[in-house]
């Protein structure tokens, strides 16, 4: 039987040994069905979303359900919405429970004498260019002067196929105002014109990812591994899809086979109550899903599987690590 | 009168149930180290120990309460448990 020390060499072990404990189970709120954007593409409005569920807007309830959530065995909130920032209150709720992540456009600033060591995502779907385009306006200028050198903070870098060959100039400007960035792919919920992947494109997509994570190793976390699961939708020797995706809400998951997946995951709606299908839009078509959580995830709820290889094996190290620092569990 | 589990038969017996759960290749009940620690050698993960608590259940009639799955690190360890937790024989 392949064992993981008889895979990995002792410096690999140490890194494994730093992460096999963490056991991490996350589940994502929509805090809020409100923003103030409205960007073209956004999953959450093309998909109606916001209109599923009404709002609960009682803070004292939103306390109770966050400790009902910790007794269900959540140790990780990942606060999406509409747009968080509209509602402290409630980011409150669970900053004061547990370990929370809130993801935000930038243009509202959380305030760090509340939440002094909140991680917070920052969206960003491009350059100047791109962002006026699919945002209205380039949010970029707003969110860096709102939170440059926060050491709580990264960008969520949503990497459009009109970026291929512009990702450097975007992380330089990252790096310069002292924050990390995270990339990912757009899925085009919206179907905007230009905006669909064609092929080859995540061929290159790939390869220029690795260069950024080469070049800006202290600005970027990622993973080349990831970038290899992410462009081709391939791991080791499957397809990512609804089959495999690890990011169904547990109670509506009635796939059979029962493929890997989230422990305890859900997605609730801002009720309280309504929940949705998986970590991104229920309309979403599952074959082209590029979500990066869920093909991290996917990577990362698959550990025996990589037990093939050492190579294999550190791959999903270097994955976990990843998703590990994206939350602070580990230190960038 | 049903006979009563020895130490080593529950060992060998949850050391089956996780070769046939988990498809672990290269392994007998006989030849698994009680002692290997699951979790960081073998790579089991809590959805791994939720899919084998289930058998367990079926097979001992005892519950494992999520919140020890950190515990059972190793064959011996879940074995002590189902020891502990079995239903008396009668
Ligand atoms: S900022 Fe986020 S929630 Fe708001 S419209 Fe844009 S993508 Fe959607
Ligand atoms: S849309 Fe994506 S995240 Fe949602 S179930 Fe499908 S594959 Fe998973």
């Amino acid at each position: 039987m392949k064992t993981v020390s008889s895979l990995l060499d002792s410096h690999w072990y140490q890194r494994y040994k730093r992460i096999s404990q963490l056991n991490i189970r996350s589940s994502i709120y929509d805090v809020t069905n409100r923003c103030n954007l409205r960007c073209k593409g956004c999953f959450f409005f093309s998909s109606g979303e916001d209109k599923v569920a009404r709002e609960e807007t009682d803070p004292e309830k939103w306390a109770a359900f966050v400790d009902k959530e910790k007794q269900r065995g959540v140790n990780l909130a990942i606060l999406i919405g509409g747009e968080p920032t509209l509602c402290f209150d409630r980011i409150e709720a669970f900053y004061s429970r547990m370990p929370t992540y809130c993801a935000t456009n930038g243009l509202i600033k959380v305030p760090r004498e509340r939440f002094p060591d909140m991680m917070v995502g920052i969206s960003l779907w491009g350059d100047e260019e791109d962002e006026k385009r699919l945002r209205g306006q380039n949010t970029f200028r707003i969110s860096s002067n709102n939170y440059e050198g926060d050491p709580y903070t990264y960008y969520l870098y949503t990497i459009t196929p009109n970026q291929i060959g512009r990702t450097g100039q975007v992380i330089r400007k990252i790096r310069d105002a002292g924050l990390k960035v995270h990339m990912q792919l757009l899925s085009n919920d919206e179907a905007v014109d230009g905006f669909s992947w064609r092929q080859g494109e995540l061929d290159d997509l790939r390869a220029e990812m690795d260069e950024m994570l080469d070049t800006y190793p202290d600005t970027v976390i990622s993973a080349k591994y990831y970038h290899q699961v992410i462009t081709t939708g391939k791991m080791l020797d499957r397809q990512f899809g609804w089959k495999e995706c690890p990011s169904v809400t547990e109670p509506l998951d009635n796939r059979e086979p029962k493929p890997r997946r989230l422990i305890h995951f859900i997605r609730w709606a801002s009720d309280l109550e309504t929940m949705h299908r998986c970590c991104t839009s229920a309309t979403r078509d599952c074959s082209t899903c590029k979500d990066g959580a869920a093909h991290m995830s996917w990577i990362m709820v698959n550990k025996r599987a990589h037990m093939r290889s050492a190579e294999d094996l550190q791959n999903w190290i270097e994955v976990y690590e990843m998703f590990a620092k994206l939350y602070q569990f580990l230190p960038w | 009168m049903q006979q009563e589990l020895t130490l080593q038969d529950t060992i060998e017996g949850v050391a089956r149930i996780i070769i046939d759960e988990l498809k672990l290749e290269d392994v007998t009940p006989q030849t698994f180290d009680p002692d290997l620690d699951l979790i960081d050698e073998v790579g089991v993960d809590s959805m791994d120990l939720a899919t084998v608590a289930l058998v367990l259940q079926d097979e001992y009639g005892i519950s494992i309460d999520e919140d020890d799955y950190p515990k059972l690190k190793s064959l011996r360890l879940i074995a002590e448990y189902v020891l502990a937790h079995a239903p008396v024989k009668s």
